[in-house]
């Protein structure tokens, strides 16, 4: 295991911003897939583990008395300071972090050398768990009004488009080709998702190539077809994602938006959400004021109002609650787009799916909506999550933020998700790891191009495999609710501590609900599985049982043994200092025993928490393939 | 007086009432002394809304044509409007609430009229003594003695009648120290530490002035309480510059030179009206109904509210942290020491005592800490978010405390036995209530009251095992260490129970709290039904033993 090491380098400091604890000295290995950081401080061995792919940024900062510091920001939001000893040492590490950290080739990436033990078998079975006809077969099509086709089977409507798309029985070929020319990258307007119901869809496309005049009477028959699709409405709407001004410079590159003079009865509508440059300055300007050293309650709302982030999520959330509308109580059919219709439309059209349909909040159902939606459709993630080295300016959190509405949406509707916060930030790693083949590349001809499904492994049963840690005890089930009508008032909105300040586990709850419920769940199994077994040795004994027996009963709770992390915080500005006799804490005359009591006690619950912190190291190591290591 | 003569038109018929996330509902409106009640007859859904008078904060009234409208804005920060035909029954009924909502004298209130409709087990006036507290501490130690000293309130007025001091310390000292503290509020026990014996004393500022008066006998008190050797801490909750100002009229701080074994730490809590107007702008923007997101952030940024909490939270920390982990005693005090000196203590003992944190140990420090240690909730509380009168005693010193409360209960929800309805309930009752418990300023006008007589406690209703249930925290499981939360912006959030109460639908958070509840409850039942077995099966197995020996 330790000959696999590239790089080892000792006498180095991992600094935590928010306790007061001494920062931890021990030792950096660095290996093929990732950055280990072993405490040599701890009694208990302690050890950090940092994936080269999750690994944003690295910078070397001035030197301090303490060394040289390293500080490395992460995709999934971990901020690492680490000093190290010897100015050597750090260049060195420095220079491997961002060779490792920024392959240049794809086959470099950790998907391909990825080697669970899995049978081949297993591994194509994986592949297939999410059959987006099955989903399309679950809306009822191919129906009277719409078609799965195999018209772009060669990529030749669409290269990002995938080789089966549904849409109108009425659009023949020559439709759909027409309309391809007449929309940017041939994104023709294809259907995400049907509503069963009452028969409104919601469709997909990129801008159209309008320009100021320009028309195209198949796109003109393809809507038309679309709208005649859902007999039920006599109109559409057509839904421009992006700020009307954005649209319009479009115009004068050819591009642009519909003029509603040239299509039947639609209703066309701008939703701003701004684009992919400023989406990005919003989060860099959000994980600044996340990482400022004891800002005030003013200083971090001021920071958190002026990055315009929650901004942002509203205006995605907001544009997802009007589709589910249209869909719902209009009963009218939406065509959306924005510019190539990957980035905004795909958080749209995947957020109302959500609220319209209980199905994507199930496991399975999520999975189905990002391979659809995302994956399928052309989201490129490659780009837009930075995996290869390439145009800084293509990378945009624009996944984070559909993560972040549904993270939202979870603290409005707390029982309706089968999954919990962890299974988002788990599948929000994952986007960026590179360890499975899900998200490479930019589209499904690209990822084929790269033998993905030959070559590598789906994270989806993966994360099945986790089902019991990350799934929520609240949930009531698939038909306890239907659609969701979120409140979109900006007091609904919070800041998502979990997400961008993950790794500030001082700043969280001491103790977890979560835990505690989830623990809950596995002990019903057990105690009914006793209850039975002890029944069973009672057979004569059947009927209720006597109801004082039930109150009378201690009942003991195994969930107290959750460790709390809690050490006070500097509550003062600078720490009181040694008393005036020189006695430091550790010294004081005239301890009582009770004192020394719970000296041990204290003692012995910061071995638990740390304990409990190499745990979850090791949870995220199985997560991050150690196996291949031993 | 006669409330009749207030009301002018005591009913009205076809009154429509509005709520936020309800449909308007038409019903018949009536006013009492002290309630006004709206019933609607609708048959499928009868409903009654009972209304203290002493709740309303305030009434606006307007017209369109003969209908009437009166919007109703209440302590507890609901908003209600009803319409009401009839120009005539429409001002008479907004100026008999207008004037039964301001009653000013204390014993018109509603608990002098109350009557209870529970079986009373418990007489909550009596539930929680000075002597019982004195006692449990003379079990740990025996350097504090109970003073009478204050038995008719003749040292201190806004002081219990009885106090714990240092033993050490006798009457005369103590009414020496008496005239060099604010209010005559010398130093006091607050808190006693039992896992290493350190104290929390609080009192009110030194009257040291710009001469720099000082007095012996209250160095000796304070002094009192440190171990040999060691050194004290002393928390003043003002800013060094206004502790420096209140020199000037007669106030000041503990000199260095004077208190030589005691490290002073300045921080500053806010107080009164700037409170007051930073609940003003936190409810004004929690009920603007605006889309725009930069507004609703920056308007909440510029209530303050957040601030404050992490203010008062921070102060109390560090003082919990001086006295558990630095190991020494401490002294809080402000300028009166009946504000921010009583968040800091009482939030300092939750920290550290898993006693607080019981529903008993709570209501008990609410006692000892806020209506004993002379917090004037009358003045306080007298308004509330919708206030127009500005006066500067009200503020919302009380809200913010249990608002801290709160923020910890949110960070170790499985620390406290009482969950945050408790919470929200203790809110309201300080506001307006049919109970005596939080009427007058202290001790001394509750039993120039005679509220013990003459009304009934609200500790005698919320401690039936009816009232209980609904209070107690399904997570909690007893945790006997202190609990350091965490201060950071990111750690505090606006408290939605309250703020958000009426403003947003709450129904899929109270099913996923119907369903966490009964998720551990089964578990419970589960656990008993095992034991039960279990023991069968052990009983069984012995009596066969028996009959294979017999």
């Amino acid at each position: 295991f330790y000959t696999l090491f590239m790089l080892q380098v000792e006498n180095v400091k991992l600094l935590d911003r928010y306790t007061n604890r001494k920062a931890a000295n021990g030792t950096v290995y660095l290996t093929a897939t990732h950055l280990i950081y072993v405490d040599a401080s701890a009694e208990v061995r302690k050890e950090t583990w940092i994936l080269h792919h999750h690994i944003a940024t690295v910078e070397k900062l001035p030197l301090t008395t303490a060394g040289y510091p390293l500080l490395i920001h992460c995709k999934n939001f971990r901020v690492a300071h680490f000093v190290i000893g010897q100015e050597r040492d750090c260049h060195e590490v420095y220079t491997s972090l961002l060779k490792l950290s920024q392959p240049v080739k794809p086959e470099e990436l950790y998907a391909f050398s990825y080697n669970p033990k899995m049978s081949k078998e297993n591994r194509e079975i994986g592949w297939k768990l999410t059959d987006l006809k099955v989903d399309y077969q679950r809306m009822g099509i191919p129906n009277d009004y719409w078609e799965l086709t195999d018209v772009n089977k060669d990529y030749e409507v669409c290269n990002t488009y995938p080789p089966e798309i549904v849409v109108p029985r009425a659009a023949n070929k020559a439709v759909v080709i027409g309309s391809s020319r007449f929309r940017s990258r041939g994104r023709i307007p294809v259907l995400s998702y049907l509503y069963k119901e009452n028969n409104a869809a919601i469709c997909r496309c990129s801008q159209p190539l309008a320009g100021f005049s320009a028309r195209c009477l198949e796109d003109e028959q393809m809507l038309q077809a679309i709208r005649e699709a859902n007999p039920g409405s006599p109109f559409m709407y057509v839904v421009d994602t992006r700020p009307k001004l954005n649209a319009m410079a479009n115009r004068a590159a050819g591009k642009g938006y519909e003029n509603e003079d040239n299509y039947d009865n639609i209703r066309f509508k701008f939703i701003g959400i701004e684009n992919i440059h400023v989406m990005r300055s919003s989060l860099q300007k959000l994980l600044e004021v996340c990482e400022m050293k004891s800002p005030s309650m003013s200083d971090f709302l001021t920071g958190l109002e002026n990055s315009g982030w929650l901004r942002h999520i509203k205006a995605v959330m907001d544009a997802g609650v009007f589709l589910a509308k249209a869909v719902k109580d209009e009963k009218a059919s939406v065509l959306v787009h924005c510019s190539d219709g990957w980035d905004r439309t795909a958080q749209v059209c995947s957020l109302a799916s959500l609220l319209l349909d209980p199905f994507y909040r199930t496991f399975k159902g999520f999975m189905v909506l990002i391979e659809k939606e995302w994956i399928a459709m052309g989201h490129k993630f490659s780009h837009r999550c930075g995996h290869l080295y390439g145009d800084p300016k293509e990378v945009s959190p624009v996944f984070t933020q559909f993560v972040e509405c549904v993270w939202q949406l979870m603290q409005q509707f707390p029982c309706t998700f089968e999954f919990n916060e962890r299974f988002l930030l788990e599948v929000h790693d994952h986007v960026y790891s590179c360890q499975f083949g899900n998200f490479l590349g930019t589209c499904h001809k690209e990822r084929e191009d790269l033998k993905i499904f030959e070559k590598t492994h789906s994270l989806w049963p993966f994360l099945l495999q986790k089902k019991q840690e990350l799934r929520n005890p609240l949930y009531r089930g698939f038909t306890a609710y239907k659609e969701l009508q979120p409140n979109t008032l900006p007091f609904s909105f919070q800041f998502w501590c979990g997400m961008y300040n993950r790794f500030d586990k001082g700043m969280h709850p001491k103790q977890c609900v979560l835990d505690q419920l989830l623990s809950c769940v596995s002990q019903k199994v057990k105690l009914e599985d006793d209850a039975s077994e002890l029944e069973n040795k009672l057979p004569f004994l059947d009927g209720p049982l006597p109801s004082e027996a039930c109150s009378l009963s201690k009942v003991g709770n195994a969930a107290s043994k959750t460790p709390m992390l809690n050490t006070p915080q500097d509550y003062e500005g600078d720490p009181p200092p040694v008393l005036s006799n020189g006695a430091s804490e550790g010294e004081l005359d005239g301890v009582s025993d009770v004192d020394q009591k719970h000296k041990e006690n204290l003692s012995l619950y910061r071995d638990l928490h740390d304990l409990n912190d190499t745990i979850d190291v090791l949870d995220s190591e199985a997560k991050d393939g150690k196996p291949q290591h031993h | 007086m006669e409330f009749a003569e207030l009301i002018k038109t005591p009913r009205a018929d076809n009154v429509i009432l509005h709520r936020p996330f309800y449909l308007a509902v038409e019903g018949t409106l009536c006013l009492t002394g002290h309630h006004l009640i709206f019933s609607s007859r609708r048959q499928d859904n009868a409903e009654e809304l009972w209304l203290l008078h002493s709740n309303i904060d305030s009434i606006e009234k307007r017209f369109v044509g003969s209908l009437g409208t009166i919007v109703i804005k209440c302590k507890d920060l609901r908003i209600i409007q009803l319409d009401i035909p009839g120009m005539e029954e429409c001002l008479n009924i907004a100026s008999s609430i207008e004037a039964l909502s301001t009653l000013d004298s204390v014993i018109l209130m509603y608990p002098f009229f109350y009557r209870p409709m529970f079986e009373i087990l418990e007489d909550g006036w009596r539930s929680f003594l000075p002597d019982q507290e004195f006692e449990l501490l003379s079990a740990l130690t025996d350097e504090w003695r109970l003073s009478c000293i204050n038995k008719e309130f003749s040292v201190c007025p806004s002081y219990p009648p009885v106090v714990i001091v240092p033993k050490s310390i006798d009457d005369e000292a103590l009414r020496k120290v008496a005239t060099f503290r604010h209010g005559s509020r010398f130093p006091v026990l607050s808190y006693y530490h039992n896992k290493n014996g350190m104290v929390m004393m609080r009192s009110s500022q030194p009257l040291t002035g710009t001469n720099g008066r000082r007095c012996k006998e209250d160095e000796k008190l304070i002094n009192a309480t440190l171990r040999p050797g060691k050194r004290g801490y002393i928390i003043d909750t003002r800013s060094l510059h206004i502790a420096q100002q209140a020199r000037a009229k007669g106030g000041g701080f503990e000199q260095e030179a004077h208190y030589p074994q005691w490290r002073r730490i300045h921080k500053c809590i806010e107080r009164f009206n700037i409170l007051q107007e930073s609940l003003i702008k936190l409810v004004e923007a929690c009920n603007d109904q605006s889309h725009n997101m930069d507004r609703w952030l920056s308007k909440l940024e510029a209530s303050n509210w957040l601030t404050h909490i992490k203010e008062i939270l921070t102060a109390a920390c560090l003082a919990a942290q001086c006295i558990d982990r630095e190991g020494a005693s401490v002294l809080v005090h402000g300028t009166e020491g009946t504000d921010s000196t009583l968040q800091v203590t009482s939030l300092a003992q939750i920290i550290l005592d898993p006693r607080c944190r019981t529903i008993r140990g709570f209501e008990s420090l609410v006692v000892r800490e806020w209506l004993q240690a002379g917090h004037p909730f009358q003045q306080r509380c007298a308004q509330s978010a919708y206030s127009n009168s500005k006066q500067k005693w009200e503020a919302p010193v009380f809200l913010l405390f249990l608002d801290c409360v709160w923020q910890i209960l949110r960070q170790f929800p499985c620390s406290f036995e009482f969950n945050e309805e408790f919470l929200i309930m203790l809110f309201e009752h300080a506001y307006a209530s049919q109970f005596g418990t939080f009427l007058g300023n202290n001790e001394n006008e509750r039993s120039k009251l005679k509220l013990p007589q003459k009304t009934m406690s609200l500790w005698s209703w919320v401690n039936t095992s009816e009232e209980l249930s609904k209070f107690q925290n399904p997570l909690f499981e007893a945790n006997s260490l202190v609990i350091w939360p965490s201060v950071a912006p990111q750690s505090l959030q606006l408290w939605e129970g309250v703020f958000l109460r009426w403003n947003r639908p709450s129904k899929f958070l109270d099913e996923a709290h119907k369903e966490m509840i009964s998720i551990i409850n089964y578990n419970k039942e589960l656990q008993a039904k095992v034991n039960a077995l279990r023991r069968q099966l052990a009983e069984m197995t012995t009596n066969d033993k028996m009959q294979e020996n017999l």
